[in-house]
């Protein structure tokens, strides 16, 4: 398991940004953009399983859920559910609608795009999308 | 009595008095001719005064029976919410009229009101006609009206053993049936000489006697009651009978007909019938053209007293109409006769007649299809010419919907085609597309087939609940609702509109058709569900959170019989369970999961309270005892729950699946072992339950209870299958539901031995699971299932698909595979891994799961929640 100290000490070595989440190799750490272009490593690819998400601490305590799909892409966005408060939405069930994939909140099934952070069942709300890239 | 003189009225602003218009009655029709009055804006410019013998608002008196399954009086209700009020309508309660002045035009009340009127209407109903008989009032004899006359007899049944119930009509036998399911030795004893006489003919009685015999009761006929004798306290001891015969009993309920009440008309000068009735015209006015009379108490122009609630509501539109219409020149509506077609349920039999049942006109014909051996008879009666007179049938009435709109015309097929039973008449069965526009489906609410085809066509209605809203059709008694749907249906597809009953936006099949294909193919991943069945453009997604459980559901109920593993946690499956299978724990409001042990029964030792305790101590829990008789634990972070479970696990709890759709609990009463009214060992029967189906997954969860006694203590009959102890074995029960929306279940088997019992329900849970819609409770479940509890019934009881084996081999496999999925996560350090509030972070607890004290426990700190982002401050070693 990558520990905190880990988790800082990586974030220290930035490497070229991948754009194409679906190209992740198998055997990489996940790394997610946290502030003005530097990089912090949350997990290992092999953390996630295809269909679910978990929860990562970013540095200052930040939230965030990470999702692998079928197709292997990965996606980060904000754990908070809007709706609740609750720092759950990790926990939530992906799945994809017209090929685009979403989360829907374990607590009360509202649904977010994992590509833009919308909630596709009230245009009010959103999540922030974390850029991530698999090294 | 204070006498107050109320002629005043505030309605109106500009200073005239509003007119005022009394009503005497507030039974069905008289809340109808409410209704009608509203809706036609009589209310707004007139004040309106209700006078009610009872002591509540109108009910529906044609349910009243129900009352003994558990509907309670408010649900009876006809008045909804606030229509009284809303309409400044002014209803006095256990205040009957008892005199009308016409003269002075005032009614007085029996409280001493007196209220002067512009408009009077009687709708004063009938009353129950009791032979004179010796000793009929004695304590013990009984009529059958009002929910206060129920209340009566049910308190009283509840010391008796024997009932006699005196006149085999429609209500008789709804008493009759109602004695008998509280348990007494019910006798009817019928004066004619056969049961239901107005209704049906000589082949229909004699059916439905047999079929009504074979349930226990005892059917006198062509014998009336002579005289009641008493016990030495007064009470009702035995009755005689017209032959020389007696009968012992201990309670006697009249239900000889009923006759008009018709008293105060009389007494005020009104003229009324020969034999009973207010003459109305055809437009319900009385001989006093300010009076109206409307329902069972008006004798209208036709020369009938009608005794039905169809034509009662008719009386109460036609006499608004004249009502609103007053002052002006427009020709409303009128009542010249009505139709006395009825379909009814009488103790389980279909009952019906309709048009000339007994073969009146004159040179009529029969057509006669009659099979004593399954209780059905058939009959019509055709005029020479092939026109469709009227009919009978009893037993089977499923085509009384098709027939009676087919009355008075020539029928397109011919008459012995409709009624040999499906399957044995030459030719396709008539459907509803045979019937003209004109042809009335709903006889209470008088819808035409061109009615409900215009709803589609015209009203963009694209469902039958969205047709009964436009319509009104098939909101009355029901009988229709088959046909209504047949020819919602047939309109929808003649709109090119195809209805889309599909699971969700992945999958165009239902769940019960992604069942059987499961089954059919044994497929036991996702992704081969999903890429091959399911929508084009779903293929090769990721699914979504409507069918990655429903499919979850399916694969964990037929886990064995398609060579999945059982596990929920299992690596193909983990992906699809809902977070709280997941977790194999309940996520509440702040994020934090609550725990729940098995409990078998409800039955615990207290070695098992002390370490429950203990654990709840130590991990800092919120405990309640929930409604299943367990103990839910409140507060635990997904880090907690491994830790948790390992100590449950140790002293020998189980996962108590109350985060999965799944069997709960099956409570028990303490039963024969310690409770002085118990008959048999509920608590034994529950853990047996319990054990056999803990973990087995199904559309939505199970609930059960066993009571071991009639007292009916473990409330067994709101719950999805429940259990009530007989002085010889169990009854089973059902398809209850609690919650939002209560049902009383339904008696499904009784007298069953312990083998007998879970064979049964073995087979009724597995239908179910096969058959019922994602997160569709079994009570509603079975209102959609087409054919209804009788359908159940032959499925599951008498096997008439011939899948009962099927069903009782896929329920020994899940029983053969049950493994507890706490035991089996705690053993599997992989699958323990992803308990962690963060996977970079597995020591740190997730900061934002608190708690604040409440009433020496805690609860969660929700103020927590409420910032747009909380920082952690407790990440050792991070840094910038």
């Amino acid at each position: 398991m990558t520990t905190a100290t880990q988790l800082a000490a990586q974030s220290a070595a930035p490497q070229s940004r991948n754009d194409d989440p679906a190209a992740a190799p198998e055997g990489g750490v996940v790394q997610v953009e946290y502030a003005d272009g530097g990089w912090v490593t949350v997990c290992r690819r092999s953390d996630l399983l295809p269909g679910r998400g978990v929860a990562v601490l970013l540095p200052e305590g930040r939230q965030a859920a990470v999702f692998l799909t079928r197709a292997g892409e990965i996606h980060v966005i904000g754990n908070r559910d809007p709706f609740t408060g609750a720092y759950v939405l990790s926990r939530g069930l992906l799945g994809s609608a017209g090929g685009a994939p979403f989360v829907a909140s374990p607590l009360l099934k509202q649904r977010f795009s994992l590509t833009d952070g919308r909630c596709l069942d009230d245009p009010e709300q959103s999540v922030p999308v974390h850029p991530c890239r698999v090294v | 009595m204070a006498a107050t003189d109320i002629t005043g009225s505030d309605k109106r602003t500009d200073g005239t008095p509003a007119r005022t218009l009394v009503l005497i009655g507030h039974g069905m029709v008289g809340q109808r001719f409410l209704e009608e009055l509203a809706a036609r804006g009589v209310t707004e410019d007139t004040r309106v005064v209700v006078l009610c013998e009872e002591p509540r608002p109108a009910y529906d008196r044609v349910q009243l029976t129900s009352y003994f399954s558990g509907t309670s009086p408010e649900e009876l209700s006809m008045v909804e919410g606030d229509f009284l009020a809303r309409h400044g309508i002014e209803l006095h309660l256990d205040d009957p009229a008892v005199a009308v002045d016409r003269e002075a035009r005032t009614v007085t009340s029996r409280q001493g009101r007196v209220i002067r009127y512009d408009t009077l209407v009687l709708a004063t109903g009938s009353y129950p006609f009791v032979p004179p008989v010796p000793g009929k009032d004695s304590p013990g004899c009984f009529v059958y009206r009002t929910i206060e006359d129920l209340k009566a007899i049910e308190d009283w049944a509840g010391r008796a053993t024997t009932g006699v119930v005196v006149g085999g009509g429609l209500l008789g036998l709804e008493a009759a049936g109602a004695l008998n399911k509280m348990g007494l030795t019910t006798h009817i004893v019928e004066f004619q000489p056969r049961l239901m006489a107005i209704q049906v003919d000589e082949g229909g009685g004699s059916a439905l006697r047999r079929t009504i015999e074979s349930m226990g009761l005892l059917v006198h006929t062509g014998v009336g009651g002579q005289e009641i004798s008493t016990a030495e306290d007064g009470t009702v001891r035995r009755i005689h009978l017209s032959d020389g015969s007696s009968i012992d009993t201990d309670m006697v309920i009249f239900s000889a007909g009923v006759r008009p009440r018709d008293q105060l008309a009389r007494e005020c000068g009104l003229a009324v019938g020969e034999r009973g009735g207010i003459m109305v015209d055809e437009q319900c006015r009385t001989s006093d053209p300010d009076v109206f009379a409307i329902g069972e108490c008006a004798k209208t122009v036709d020369g009938m007293v009608y005794g039905l609630v169809a034509p009662g509501y008719d009386m109460a539109a036609v006499a608004a109409d004249a009502i609103a219409a007053a002052g002006t020149t427009g020709a409303g509506a009128t009542f010249t006769g009505a139709d006395t077609s009825t379909k009814l349920k009488l103790l389980g039999v279909d009952v019906a007649s309709f048009g000339d049942a007994h073969g009146t006109a004159e040179d009529c014909l029969d057509v006669v299809y009659s099979d004593s051996r399954a209780g059905v008879y058939k009959k019509l009666v055709m005029a020479k010419d092939g026109t469709l007179l009227g009919g009978v049938l009893v037993g089977d009435a499923e085509s009384y919907g098709l027939l009676r709109p087919l009355t008075g015309s020539v029928p397109p097929v011919a008459p012995e085609q409709l009624v040999l039973p499906a399957g044995l008449s030459p030719a396709p069965a008539l459907g509803p597309a045979a019937l003209p526009d004109e042809a009335v489906i709903c006889n209470c609410h008088n819808v035409t087939k061109g009615a409900i085809r215009a709803a589609v066509t015209d009203h963009q209605c694209t469902s039958v609940p969205e047709v009964k809203t436009c319509t009104k059709a098939g909101s009355g008694c029901g009988s229709c609702v088959k046909v209504l749907g047949q020819l919602v249906n047939a309109e929808l597809e003649a709109q090119g509109i195809t209805v889309d009953k599909g699971l969700c936006g992945c999958f165009g099949h239902t769940r019960q058709e992604l069942y059987e294909i499961i089954l059919a193919l044994r497929l036991n991943t996702f992704e081969q569900v999903l890429d091959g069945h399911g929508r084009q453009e779903a293929r090769g997604g990721d699914g979504c959170e409507i069918c990655k459980p429903a499919v979850a559901s399916i694969f964990a109920s037929l886990a064995p019989a398609i060579g999945a593993d059982g596990y929920v946690l299992d690596d193909a499956q983990a992906a699809l369970q809902d977070t709280n299978d997941h977790f194999l724990a309940n996520m509440q409001r702040n994020g934090s999961y609550s725990v729940v042990p098995r409990i078998p029964g409800g039955e615990i030792t207290p070695e098992k309270l002390i370490v429950i305790g203990e654990v709840a101590r130590d991990f800092g829990l919120y405990t309640k005892i929930t409604g299943g008789q367990r103990i839910d634990l409140f507060g635990a972070r997904v880090d907690q729950l491994p830790q948790i479970w390992a100590r449950l696990v140790e002293a020998g709890f189980e996962s108590g699946h109350a985060y999965g759709k799944a069997l709960r609990t099956v409570k028990s009463c303490v039963g024969s072992t310690w409770c002085r009214y118990g008959v048999q060992d509920s608590v034994r029967m529950a853990i047996d339950l319990e054990l056999r189906y803990r973990g087995l997954r199904s559309p939505h969860k199970l609930k059960s209870a066993v009571s071991g006694c009639a007292r009916e203590c473990a409330e067994a009959q709101g719950k999805d299958f429940g259990v009530i102890a007989t002085a010889s074995g169990w009854n089973l029960y059902v398809c209850g539901n609690g919650g939002a929306t209560p049902r009383h279940a339904d008696l499904l088997a009784q007298d069953l031995s312990d083998a007998e019992l879970i064979r049964l329900i073995d087979r009724f849970l597995m239908f179910y699971i096969r058959t019922a819609d994602r997160l569709e409770r079994t009570s509603v479940w079975l209102e959609r299932l087409e054919g209804g509890l009788d359908h159940l019934k032959d499925v599951v009881v008498h096997d008439s698909l011939g899948i009962c084996e099927e069903l009782e081999a896929l329920m020994a496999a899940h029983v053969a595979n049950y493994r507890d999925e706490w035991a089996e996560t705690i053993n599997d350090p992989e699958k323990l891994g992803r308990f962690v509030s963060f996977v970079n972070a597995p020591g740190t607890p997730d900061p934002t799961v608190r708690f604040v004290p409440e009433r020496d426990q805690m609860k969660p700190d929700l103020t927590i929640l409420s910032g747009p982002e909380i920082p952690v401050r407790t990440l050792e070693g991070s840094s910038r």
